[in-house]
């Protein structure tokens, strides 16, 4: 397969990495970069589990091609705790409940957070149709829903 | 109250890992540096398998192993009489996807390459996909000991049935189906095993809830002592029962991993994981019952007729779970039960949440909703006729120590405000409600081996922290929150003081794991235990420093003083560092054996449905139905659920929720078929209908306590119990919406639609009848 190198900012740290095409946005955090955090539920597109953002929007990184992200910046919920404190987000998932068995959590504290940057003031109807590419298995969402409402109250 | 103890709402212990990303799950784990494992699964749906040649495979460059069924004679299973499956395919494959062969190579394209180079020479079987296309006369059997591919069948009665029939002022009989549905918990399987050559050591790390069982399935199909083989649990993604059994692919890994000397990674696809299924079966149910003018049930009869899958897996338990939770809920004298669980060519189905109980309750609180309607009865007032009184035994042999449905019942009524909405609401909207109840962990364990049911061992040393060593496994349910909480109070000490380690077969006492809702009843009583002797110490060491008696030593925040005493009180550390100058460091072992009494009836499968404390549930759903397009909007479910004591009410309340949830999902519109070849149709996140966060209604719970005398500080089950009665109290709501039942699962938009053309066709022959 041929490589390319992709320049590409990831969790505020520049990176060069010389990428097959065909390496897909999270085997690279994972597999090259090492970023655990970002999660895999299903075969494509179909759970939100490995949601990250990409120049601020969220994005399925298990349907993008590493090599489309060149220029861009990447992040993961790795980056996402600052100065050892835990974002709101972070703090509502894990405070409310919104996390039971914790596989989908990435994925949703990312989608959640690419919401709360276009709209800081989300009503409970545009954090439901935010979140409604991400499955979660455990909470039937109820905590979820409240884990955003309660980061938005927050300040950032 | 100690600030992080009993009934105080506190974040998971593990929950800061689980939001930022640092829990490492088996995938995780898998990234460093280990061969790929993969599997070669059967085109088949049932089939002799004549050969398996793996030689090119072999001779690829990277691969570093390739095995089949001759590497493992051995089955697993889970109860010791039915464990009739292999890790690899034997002879035989009995369903489309059944492992045949492994390979471990040095990439993931190397190993799918080598998985192309093998070759499978087999003949085809006549294959059975429903339970009726199984029993019919002349159909293959799948299964040699088993000429009719009935699996189980179970035939209990208890008092005088027909007589209770013969007493009834309105006796009903309706059938059921449910179709099959699968756990789908976020986390794909996985499992990383390594084998170390110099020692014959095997270390496996996997995706599992009941790590011990791994541990004993691993040590049988790798013909290895049990001591050379150490299992650890990391993060759960989940598991809903789907792990309550060892997986095929766990015990391929650690075979693999022998044959590579080395470290062997398996990460199953979506579809594979679905495949592995142990879901919950297709139930065709038959139910009958008979109830009085005051809406006393005077005699019950069932049939349940499950489509097991391929092999026994859980299934004898499930089959007699549906019968013996029949029971223990309502006072019913006459209960008559016959069970079929059937093998059929598709995946083994298993223990998924509220086991054996679901299907069954739907029949039976659907009937009894619509009798009462008939009847002129509320549904509310029928359950109250019926109810029981606490402490009682069930005919069955079971012991009902505590019981929260009167509670219940109250609850959701008043929270619903049923008396003045239910029969008033606009077109197109119901109202339903349902009762249902589950164990907290079965009395008796599947492997007897006369050991405690649960043992933690508790430790602690110069740094004075403590530490819980525990089996119980975490899988995102709150395990390790509950026996936290529990150490908390029993030593008035902060959370910070205590960490927990959690399924390491190296560290931690056997633990038969996380099904059945055993955990936080049995764990915790043998937390408690622990942590009491362990109080013992610390007291006796506070008062030769104090020069008391221990009897004289009390605890308040934090300080260990003599009520009335001079000394303004030693401070934790203080009390462990004298602690440990008597004794070294201290490490104690508390148990919990559930009483004999409690382990249920003499009869035949008697323990299945035996538990300590049962817990209570009743809801209330209220729909929308569009009647043109048949869509059933679930617009709040008000829940409430008896579980004993409230050790963490957050998190009963998620698992409240979530198994609501979990209900309404498979009453609305999960599902996994098969097509007349046996492939299944409903193997993606997709496919298989999940419901979204879109769909999924507002869930208003309430906490009901019953205090069970026998519960850690009362505490019984917490996310099971609510789960049955969420399908039958939609569809009682879709009765109560439409005018019409649909007595099938999913209640789909293309049921409700054939529900409401059919109705519309029989009015207007009615009306031509007339006409005419």
């Amino acid at each position: 397969m041929k490589k390319r190198i992709l320049t590409v900012i990831v969790n505020g740290k520049r990176r060069e990495d010389a990428v097959a095409d065909n390496l897909l946005l999270v085997d690279y955090l994972r597999e090259t970069i090492g970023l655990t955090g970002t999660k895999i539920g299903c075969d494509g597109g179909e759970c939100g589990a490995c949601t990250v953002l990409v120049d601020d929007k969220p994005r399925l990184a298990c349907i993008t091609l590493a090599a489309t992200c060149d220029g861009s910046t990447v992040e993961t919920i790795e980056s996402l705790a600052k100065g050892g404190r835990l974002s709101r987000l972070q703090r509502g998932f894990h405070e409310k409940l919104g996390s039971q068995c914790g596989f989908c959590t990435p994925g949703m504290i990312m989608a959640s957070e690419g919401l709360l940057r276009r709209n800081a003031d989300p009503s409970e109807g545009d954090i439901r149709a935010a979140l409604a590419g991400n499955i979660c298995r455990c909470t039937g969402y109820v905590k979820i829903v409240e884990a955003v409402q309660f980061a938005a109250k927050e300040a950032p | 109250m100690n600030s992080s103890g009993i009934g105080v709402r506190t974040p998971l212990v593990d929950g800061v890992e689980k939001v930022t990303g640092r829990a490492r799950y088996t995938a995780d784990i898998a990234c460093d540096g280990a061969l790929v494992g993969k599997i070669l699964r059967s085109p088949y749906a049932h089939a002799d398998i004549l050969n398996v040649d793996v030689s090119a495979a072999r001779a690829l460059p990277g691969v570093h192993a390739v095995i089949t069924g001759d590497d493992c004679d051995k089955t697993f299973g889970v109860l010791p009489i039915a464990m009739n499956e292999y890790p690899l395919v034997r002879g035989r494959a009995r369903y489309l996807g059944e492992p045949i062969a492994a390979v471990a190579a040095e990439d993931e394209a190397t190993a799918e390459r080598a998985l192309a180079l093998i070759r499978i020479e087999a003949k085809e079987l006549p294959a059975a996909f429903s339970s009726a296309d199984a029993r019919k006369p002349g159909a293959t059997p799948l299964h040699e000991k088993s000429p009719d591919n009935i699996n189980r069948s179970v035939h209990h009665e208890f008092g005088d049935v027909a007589g209770g029939f013969a007493g009834a002022d309105l006796v009903k009989e309706r059938r059921y189906n449910a179709a099959e549905v699968c756990q789908a918990m976020m986390e794909p399987h996985a499992a990383v095993a390594h084998y170390e050559t110099e020692s014959g050591q095997v270390t496996i790390q996997s995706v599992t809830q009941v790590p011990y069982y791994v541990h004993l399935m691993l040590a049988r199909c790798m013909d290895i002592p049990e001591s050379r083989i150490r299992v650890i649990k990391p993060f759960i993604g989940g598991g809903f029962g789907a792990r309550t059994e060892t997986l095929n692919v766990e015990i391929i890994a650690g075979l693999l991993a022998r044959a590579a000397n080395g470290k062997v990674a398996i990460r199953c696809t979506r579809e594979e994981t679905f495949i592995t299924h142990r879901g919950r079966p297709e139930t065709d149910v038959r139910l009958k019952i008979g109830l009085s003018k005051a809406g006393k049930i005077t005699a019950v009869e069932c049939e349940a007729v499950q489509r097991g899958g391929a092999y026994a897996g859980y299934g004898i338990v499930t089959i007699l779970y549906s019968g013996g939770l029949l029971h223990s809920i309502y006072d019913i004298a006459n209960v008559k039960y016959d069970g079929y669980r059937v093998y059929t060519n598709t995946p083994p189905c298993g223990a998924m949440r509220g086991h054996g109980s679901v299907n069954v309750r739907h029949a039976f609180e659907s009937l009894l909703d619509e009798m009462a309607r008939e009847m002129g009865l509320d549904p509310f007032a029928v359950r109250r006729a019926n109810l029981l009184v606490a402490p009682t035994t069930s005919p069955a042999g079971n012991v009902i120590n505590s019981y929260g449905l009167p509670e219940c019942l109250d609850r959701v009524e008043q929270a619903s405000g049923w008396k003045a909405r239910k029969g008033k609401l606009p077109k197109g909207r119901g109202l339903g409600m349902a009762c249902s109840h589950y164990v907290s962990g079965s009395a008796k364990p599947v492997h007897w081996t006369g050991q405690p049911d649960a043992t933690v061992n508790l430790r602690i040393d110069f740094d004075a922290g403590i530490t819980i060593l525990t089996g119980a496994a975490e899988i995102g349910q709150g395990s390790s929150t509950v026996v936290a909480q529990v150490v908390a109070e029993v030593l008035d000490v902060p959370l910070s003081r205590i960490r927990v380690i959690a399924s390491d077969s190296a560290l931690t006492p056997r633990d038969l794991g996380s099904y059945s809702s055993r955990v936080t009843l049995m764990v915790g009583n043998a937390t408690i235990d622990a942590a009491k002797q362990l109080r013992k110490h610390l007291v006796e060491a506070a008062a030769d420093k104090l020069d008391a008696k221990p009897e004289m030593v009390e605890t308040a925040g934090g300080l260990y003083h003599v009520a009335g005493g001079q000394h303004p009180g030693l401070r934790f550390e203080e009390v462990a560092s004298a602690a440990l100058a008597k004794h070294g460091p201290i490490t104690v072992s508390g148990t919990y054996r559930v009483p004999t009494q409690f382990h249920g009836g003499k009869h035949k499968g008697g323990a299945i449905g035996a538990t300590v404390g049962y817990s209570y549930a009743a809801q209330v759903v209220e729909v929308s139905v569009d009647e043109a397009t048949g869509q059933v909007n679930v617009e709040k479910v008000w829940v409430a659920q008896d579980v004993g004591k409230a050790i963490n009410p957050l998190a009963v309340e998620g698992q409240i929720q979530g198994g609501v949830w979990m209900g309404l999902g498979q009453a609305m519109s999960e599902e996994t078929a098969y097509d007349r070849k046996g492939r299944p149709l409903h193997n993606s996140m997709l496919e298989y209908r999940i419901p979204t966060i879109v769909e999924s209604p507002p869930i208003e719970v309430s906490i009901v306590e019953s205090i069970d005398p026998h519960g850690p500080f009362g505490a019984k089950e917490g996310s099971e119990g609510c789960l049955a009665s969420f399908p039958p109290a939609l569809a009682n709501a879709v009765a109560d919406a439409l005018g019409l039942r649909i007595p099938d699962l999913p209640i789909s938009p293309e049921r409700v639609i054939e529900a409401i053309v059919k109705r519309k066709r029989e009015a207007r022959a009615a009306q031509h009848k007339r006409g005419a």
